[in-house]
């Protein structure tokens, strides 16, 4: 294998730059910035270099130092190298590139700038050593990091109490998922002894039922982590909230990279789960994507719609591993990531040019002030939505032809219901953004955002445009399904889809017009919501997030917080109160009587030296 | 009348109890100072006692050292007690409690 340093510098150079940007260049703005993007950008192009060397398929699939060994637990630092793991190296340090530089754009007048890069850059070295993990301990550790960095970014004004309770509420509800994930991988260790995704996957290949009975309980256990980080229901709550951070952030963890992180993880530990637990995975996958997507339909904040959007999208990806179905939930999960972070970065163009402005109600008519932030919404738009030919369309149709090829036909109505809700909330967000007359003072003095943002989003563009056939289906499916298929040629390749699955391929355009039909009449004219006094109850429903927060604040918090209380009285009467107070009385009680022997009078001393003499003495001489 | 050790011992007691009441008892520190030098001076009584009626020199040489003690020891204390009273105005013991907590 050439090239044999390349991996290790690829996760490593993020984690050099966030270091030096934290420890010596906090001052420098531009130094900070070149060495955030320079570390990305160099991890993409050493990616690319080892790529072409060696293939999606190199010789050594694993290069591993072996790190502690505790009894017979042996614990390895390793990096995975095969088709999944290098796209996924394409997609963090590509897409995330792309954002860094976007970055420099939208944090221009922030005082927090170098802190900002150092991050992102802390956030990008978990990341990729999530993808890069070669066993299940050291994909945890990089998980907590991905947890920790995410918490950091949301907060990052955290003199906005907002953004510090929404950064607070992802790292907690994180960290309810990951612990499912730690008892699943505890109890993979326990039973088969090894920790290596290779070595189990060898294992299980030889005797499938290894895992004897746990193995439902141990594969959604393992779920249980993907269910946090990907915002799955019921821990989906965290994701809306986390829009209080920057708009690159939003683009980077919260849509193409951290959320992605949970589908990643499943994908890659496939072999553990079983068709219980797939199907659970299935069902939870596909209600998280209709619950999203009809609470996107009635948000008002860019941002928030932009982010039920990812957790339906999310909820389709996690639908399709469910349906034993991992190349298209990772070709969704790529495609998503340029076409999603496309729509936050668009996004995020549009709020900079309105002074921070996000309630689409106060927007309006931008298409003619901000020209290429609406042409890349729209080619985001129009790929989210699975038009012909954009990335979307692809990626959708697998799955949609997957959960007809498992005959699985309530998942398939969901999946195309949703691509129509998709289509409607999307183009409801941009006729009200883009067209229609100004809704605000702020929205008629918009102006255009600077190149050094609005490039990365031609670039994303051209990908969301492109994604669906340059072969990245193909290189996942050479994962799962031994060798790659001959590549048909771009042109084959485009209209694959109509002959493949005719169903599934023809129904997505039909929503798609139906949505689009829908969200023009509605709202290309409109002043205010037209849909609420059309739906009433319904829509006050979709609007408060069908009352997810209250009902957890009612139940799992209230029933938290009189937890708390319990042991906080225990704490503080009986620890503190008996035991400790005991102990610590009885010293100071001591301590007072002794006290008042020393008189400060030398004739008193001098007496009781006597007195003793005499005793000693006395004894001695009786 | 022969007067033999038990003599000279009782003397000695009587000198060193004497001393020892006046360190307990009296509140001035020149006094106070006094009886120890009466404490240190009954014992060398003792001493020299001893060593007349055992024939040996051993408690005469410890009554020099003793006296050159003692002799050292007067001028460090008095010294000591000057100062102190040029700094409190006093020389009696119940006004100096400041090692009291």
């Amino acid at each position: 294998m050439k090239h044999e340093l390349f991996p290790w510098l690829i996760l490593f150079l993020p984690l050099f730059s966030a270091a030096t940007i934290t420890l010596f260049t906090l001052r420098s703005r531009s130094v900070s910035a070149f060495l955030s993007i320079g570390a990305v950008v160099t991890s993409f192009v050493l990616s690319v270099l080892f790529v072409s060397a060696n293939g999606f398929h190199p010789a050594v699939t694993e290069i591993s130092k072996s790190w502690l060994s505790i009894g017979n637990l042996q614990i390895d630092f390793g990096l995975k190298l095969d088709a999944l793991s290098m796209m996924m190296l394409f997609v963090v340090t590509g897409v995330g590139g792309l954002i860094h530089i976007y970055s420099v754009g939208y944090m221009h007048d922030d005082p927090g700038f170098s802190r900002f890069f150092a991050k992102l850059s802390l956030f990008t070295f978990s990341m990729l050593g999530i993808v890069l993990a070669n066993n299940f301990i050291e994909m945890f550790i990089f998980w907590e990091l991905v947890g920790v960095s995410s918490y950091l970014l949301i907060g990052f004004w955290f003199e906005k109490p907002s953004a510090g309770d929404a950064a607070k509420k992802a790292f907690i509800t994180n960290r309810l998922g990951d612990f499912g994930f730690l008892l699943g991988i505890l109890m993979i260790w326990g039973i088969l002894g090894s920790l290596n995704f290779s070595n189990l996957q060898g294992q299980l290949a030889v005797n499938s039922a290894a895992l004897g009975t746990a193995a439902t309980m141990a594969g959604l256990l393992i779920f249980c982590g993907a269910v946090g980080k990907s915002a799955q229901f019921p821990l989906h709550v965290w994701l809306p909230d986390a829009m209080e951070g920057p708009t690159p952030v939003s683009a980077l963890i919260h849509a193409a990279t951290m959320v992605a992180a949970g589908v990643y993880m499943l994908c890659r530990v496939l072999f553990v789960l079983n068709a219980d637990a797939l199907h659970v995975i299935a069902y939870i996958g596909g209600f998280t994507a209709l619950l999203a997507a009809l609470i996107a339909v009635q948000q008002d904040d860019i941002k928030r719609i932009i982010a039920y959007s990812t957790l339906s999208q999310l909820g389709y990806m996690i639908m399709s591993v469910g349906l034993s179905g991992p190349t298209p939930a990772m070709f969704h999960l790529t495609t998503h990531a340029f076409f999603k972070a496309l729509l936050f970065m668009s996004a995020g163009s549009v709020i900079i040019g309105l002074h921070h402005e996000q309630d689409i109600w106060k927007m309006g008519n931008l298409r003619s002030k901000m020209p290429v932030t609406f042409w890349t919404f729209l080619v985001g738009a129009l790929a989210l939505s699975g038009l012909w030919p954009f990335a979307g369309f692809f990626s959708k149709d697998s799955i949609l032809a997957q959960a007809l090829a498992q005959h699985n036909y309530l998942l398939f109505a969901d999946g195309v219901f949703i691509a129509g809700l998709t289509t409607f909330y999307i183009f409801r967000l941009l006729f009200v953004v883009f067209t229609g007359k100004e809704k605000s003072e702020h929205a008629s003095h918009a102006h255009e955002s600077p190149a050094v943002m609005t490039l990365p989003l031609v670039v994303l563009a051209i990908f969301s445009l492109i994604g669906g056939f340059i072969g990245i289906e193909e290189t996942y499916r050479s994962m799962w399904a031994g060798e790659a298929e001959k590549s048909a040629g771009f042109a084959a390749t485009a209209f694959a889809p109509f002959h493949q699955a005719p169903i599934a391929a023809g129904l997505g355009i039909l929503v798609f017009v139906v949505g689009i039909v829908a969200a023009y009449a509605l709202y290309a004219k409109a002043e205010k919501d037209p849909l609420p006094a059309m739906l009433g109850p319904l829509a006050t429903a979709m609007k408060n997030k069908f009352y997810f927060d209250e009902l957890y604040e009612a139940t799992v918090i209230r029933l938290h917080d009189f937890i708390a209380a319990i042991f906080g009285f225990i704490d503080r009467w009986i620890v503190e109160g008996l035991c400790i107070g005991f102990v610590r009385g009885g010293t100071d009680l001591a301590g007072r009587a002794l006290r008042l022997l020393q008189t400060g009078n030398l004739q008193t001393y001098a007496f009781l030296f006597v007195l003793g003499v005499a005793v000693v003495l006395w004894l001695v001489l009786k | 009348m022969h007067v033999g050790l038990e003599h000279y011992l009782t003397v000695s007691f009587l000198l060193f109890a004497l001393g020892l009441l006046g360190v307990i008892m009296r509140r001035n520190l020149i006094v106070i100072y006094m009886s120890l030098e009466l404490m240190l001076n009954a014992a060398n009584l003792a001493l020299v006692a001893f060593s007349r009626f055992n024939n040996k020199l051993d408690g005469q040489v410890l009554v020099f050292f003793i006296i050159t003690v003692a002799a050292a020891e007067v001028a460090v204390g008095l010294a000591l007690i000057v100062a102190l009273y040029r700094r409190r105005q006093s020389a009696h013991v119940e006004d100096l409690t400041s090692m009291k907590l």
